[in-house]
């Protein structure tokens, strides 16, 4: 019997056609379209509590919020409001708007502004920053400024179990790290106590992970609420140099990047895709315990996106692509020269003009202060 | 006098027994249902009815139990949402209290109407005391074979379990409910699926609130067209009104809606007036969510009617110059209430009982009352009022649940109707501050 195809379903997103099967989501379509054309990469929502490996995850951070112009082709009404793009499936004749849709960036700089007023900003010394999705989310998004005067909401740091820490201050409350710990380990101590800005991630009366995939939580985190006890303070990650590698693990697939430091291994995580998800989850043992190059089957670099800080001064500098939001904001701030003045040349007129203008610059600055 | 449906005998002695609550016509609706009703019929009399959710939202009822899924093989479940803990909403405690086989002859009917063969109410667990009510009721019931195994010999089972809630406000949100129920941590869930294809137990479910199925004894009695005909347009049947604040007269009423808002605070038959030597500043018409109106929008719309309480004429206008009926939280404030405290003191609230999941609602509420506490205490400025509203614009639509909304239409509707209260008090600080002080400049010109 011949295969039976499911009928394919036609979205437009920021006017780009796209066909995709039933049950896809906006987020994985317009994953799809930038996995045909890397050139269209901006468009795809960010995603700070969305993890693809793990159901259910979603929803919650609402930074992929997009417009929904066109519901479907048989009820072509726009959804009332902003909706989540990872949970959201696609009709047919659905047309979305993104990066196309001024609300829509607008919700988002809010939603950064949301994610950082309680953020320590403490990149600095924080191991995640350089491959930290918050940064990545508040750099393309965010505003400089913040309007937040109060105090941060701080916790103190607590350890969960012997190979992670928990700096609840960072947390972003994603939830990732607790679909991690419960789909794919037996026993659940891990989730969220308290509620609303109080709430916290933690363990059953800070208990300790216990178990050989307990480590998998760091990966998923997209900040650097979670961290690797083994690696913590030990190095910036864009001075370590990532290559793919992989074991015969009798716990996990056993497919990993080591992360080195010279002939150093400092480091062990499971691989990312482009979206910085994790497909295969590896175990305790290959993560902490196996950091001797001779116990691995290397298969050369990892391969990282240029524009990441990753890659930073490890390429020749004529192959390094400036990153488009670079250039797009270049593109976006250009202005053409509009001076209608009189050129003059006579240097008394200049300097006379020059001391005007000097001086309504003094009044408008002392008029700001005044205000 | 009002007609009354649902509060008709809540004064006669000993109403929360059985035997009295039998001797008043109770279990009648019962009777007629199971022996001479089918589930459709029952159904099709809810939709007749126009009833509409009391909880807050206003859906039809009927309608929504139209759109419960019936797979073959599935259980469905009806849960009674008990959960009230809006500030200024008493309505379900004091009907539940008062008169709790209404509630369980509506369940039954309800459970029948819908196929379900366990039922729950979920009460909010500071209610304890209701709770007990409740299931010495349901005691009752069973022994007279109301419920159980084969009630009145139909072959029909229902079981009804009260379950008490933690004293989450956030449960009292349908899908935060279910979460609860199943003895998750309550938070609300990513809708589709809605709770009518896959809400308790990956089941179809109807939630209902108290009031709304406490009214389905008398639709049943009296049919859904009775019910239809009492009311305005589509705001149909009675409903109880949780009259707080500077009135002569607190308490629960239960009013044919309709009645108008100037009837329904100056008459002695409700509110009977705000207290001696005092007038009407705002009010509050459902429940703390919703935008809070200045005098002059209360009793007139802007157009210039007679504002009714209807769902229909509360909202005239939209949120520029109306408000929305809500769960009937009918909270008045005279001229001694600061706003600027009570928006504060509602923010407050919504930052405590923000579950925390969406970051607009988790970190907004609190920057909210943050920046609510600073002006109220004097150290406010002047951007501070434009930074709230735009907060709040952030929040409202952006999260999963309505609770966001419900944090974010009260501070943006004060600052709508009262920013002159609030420039006083970054203007003013020290008087602002000073105890008891009040913004007098509006009601000067009144």
């Amino acid at each position: 019997m011949e295969e039976v195809k499911p009928q394919l379903l036609k979205i437009t997103f920021d006017g780009i056609e796209v066909e995709v099967e039933p049950g896809t989501t906006i987020m994985q379509a317009a994953r799809k379209i930038a996995e045909a054309d890397e050139s269209q990469g901006h468009l795809v929502p960010p995603a700070m509590c969305y993890y693809k490996p793990l159901p259910v995850s979603g929803g919650k951070c609402r930074a992929c919020l997009v417009k929904v112009t066109a519901g479907s082709a048989k009820d072509p009404r726009p959804m009332p409001k902003l909706v989540p793009s990872c949970i959201t499936q696609v009709q047919d004749g659905m047309v979305v708007e993104n990066t196309t849709n001024e609300a829509v960036l607008d919700t988002r700089k809010s939603i950064v502004e949301f994610l950082l007023i309680n953020h320590p900003l403490d990149c600095p010394i924080c191991d995640q920053a350089g491959e930290c999705h918050l940064q990545d989310f508040a750099f393309e998004h965010g505003s400089v400024k913040t309007r937040y005067e109060e105090e941060r909401r701080t916790f103190d740091k607590i350890d969960i179990g012997p190979h992670v820490q928990l700096h609840m201050t960072r947390c972003i409350l994603c939830y990732r790290c607790v679909y991690t710990a419960d789909q794919i380990t037996d026993g659940r101590v891990h989730g969220v106590m308290n509620r609303g800005d109080a709430s916290e991630i933690s363990t059953y009366i800070e208990k300790a992970i216990d178990n050989d995939f307990s480590g998998n939580v760091i990966d998923v985190c997209p900040v650097g609420a979670l961290t690797d006890k083994t690696f913590r303070f030990k190095n910036r990650v864009w001075f370590s140099k990532p290559e793919d590698a992989h074991r015969d693990c009798d716990k996990c697939c056993g497919k990993v990047t080591l992360w080195y430091r010279g002939d150093e291994v400092i480091r062990v995580t499971a691989r990312k895709n482009t979206w910085g998800e994790v497909n295969d989850f590896i175990c305790n043992t290959c993560r902490f315990e196996t950091k001797q190059t001779s116990s691995w089957v290397l298969e050369g670099p990892t391969k990282v996106k240029r524009s990441s800080v990753i890659s930073a001064n490890k390429y020749r500098k004529d192959l390094v692509k400036k990153p488009d939001f670079a250039l797009k904001l270049a593109a976006t701030q250009f202005k053409a020269i509009d001076d209608t003045r009189p050129y003059v040349t006579d240097e008394d007129t200049i300097r006379h003009q020059s001391i005007e203008n000097n001086d309504k610059a003094n009044h408008r600055s002392l008029a700001a202060n005044n205000n | 006098m009002a007609r009354k449906i649902l509060t008709e005998h809540i004064n006669v002695p000993g109403i929360e027994t059985f035997d009295v609550y039998r001797k008043q016509g109770g279990y009648t609706a019962v009777e007629k249902a199971i022996k001479t009703m089918t589930p459709e019929e029952v159904v099709e009399e809810a939709k007749k009815s126009g009833v509409r959710g009391r909880g807050g939202a206003g859906f039809p009822m009927g309608m929504k139990w139209g759109f419960l899924a019936k797979p073959e093989g599935v259980p469905r479940y009806l849960v009674c949402n008990a959960d009230e803990s809006e500030p200024g909403t008493f309505k379900d405690h004091h009907l539940m209290k008062s008169i709790p086989h209404l509630l369980i002859e509506g369940m039954i009917i309800s459970s029948f109407a819908l196929g379900a063969n366990k039922s729950f109410i979920y009460v909010r667990g500071e209610l304890m005391y209701v709770i007990r009510i409740l299931e010495k009721a349901i005691a009752e019931a069973k022994a007279q074979g109301f419920l159980g195994k084969n009630i009145l010999g139909s072959g029909y089972d229902l079981e009804l379990v009260v379950q008490p809630g933690g004293g989450a406000y956030i449960c009292g949100e349908e899908t935060a409910l279910l979460e609860s129920l199943e003895g998750k941590r309550g938070n609300p869930r990513n809708k589709p699926p809605f709770p009518a294809v896959k809400g308790l137990y990956q089941s179809p479910t109807v939630v209902n609130n108290v009031e709304s199925i406490s009214n389905m004894p008398w639709i049943i009695n009296n049919g859904g067209d009775a019910y239809a005909q009492i009311g305005i347009g589509r705001s149909t049947g009675t409903k109880l009104i949780s009259a707080s604040g500077h009135i002569q007269k607190p308490g629960v009423y239960e009013i044919e809606l309709g009645v108008s808002v100037d009837e329904f605070l100056n008459s002695d038959e409700y509110c009977g007036g705000i207290r001696k030597g005092h007038h009407l500043k705002a009010l509050v018409a459902g429940g703390s969510s919703v935008p809070i109106l200045p005098a002059n929008l209360i009793t007139k719309t802007a157009a210039g009617e007679d504002r009714l309480m209807t769902y229909e004429s509360l909202s005239d206008g939209g949120f520029a110059t109306g408000t929305m009926l809500g769960s009937g939280g009918f909270i008045v404030f005279d001229e001694t209430a600061c706003i600027v405290r009570n928006t504060w003191n509602f923010s407050r609230f919504y930052h405590h009982e923000s579950c925390g999941q969406c970051s607009p609602c988790r970190e907004g509420t609190g920057w909210m009352e943050k920046v609510l506490h600073r002006i109220e205490h004097g150290h406010g400025s002047m951007h501070d009022i434009d930074l709230l509203v735009d907060i709040s614009k952030k929040i409202e639509g952006n999260t999963i649940c309505p609770l966001g909304d419900a944090a974010a239409w009260p501070v943006a509707s004060a600052i709508r109707h009262f920013r002159d209260e609030f420039v006083w008090h970054i203007t003013h600080p020290q008087e602002a501050t000073a105890p008891g002080a009040v913004y007098m400049g509006e009601m000067a010109l009144v």
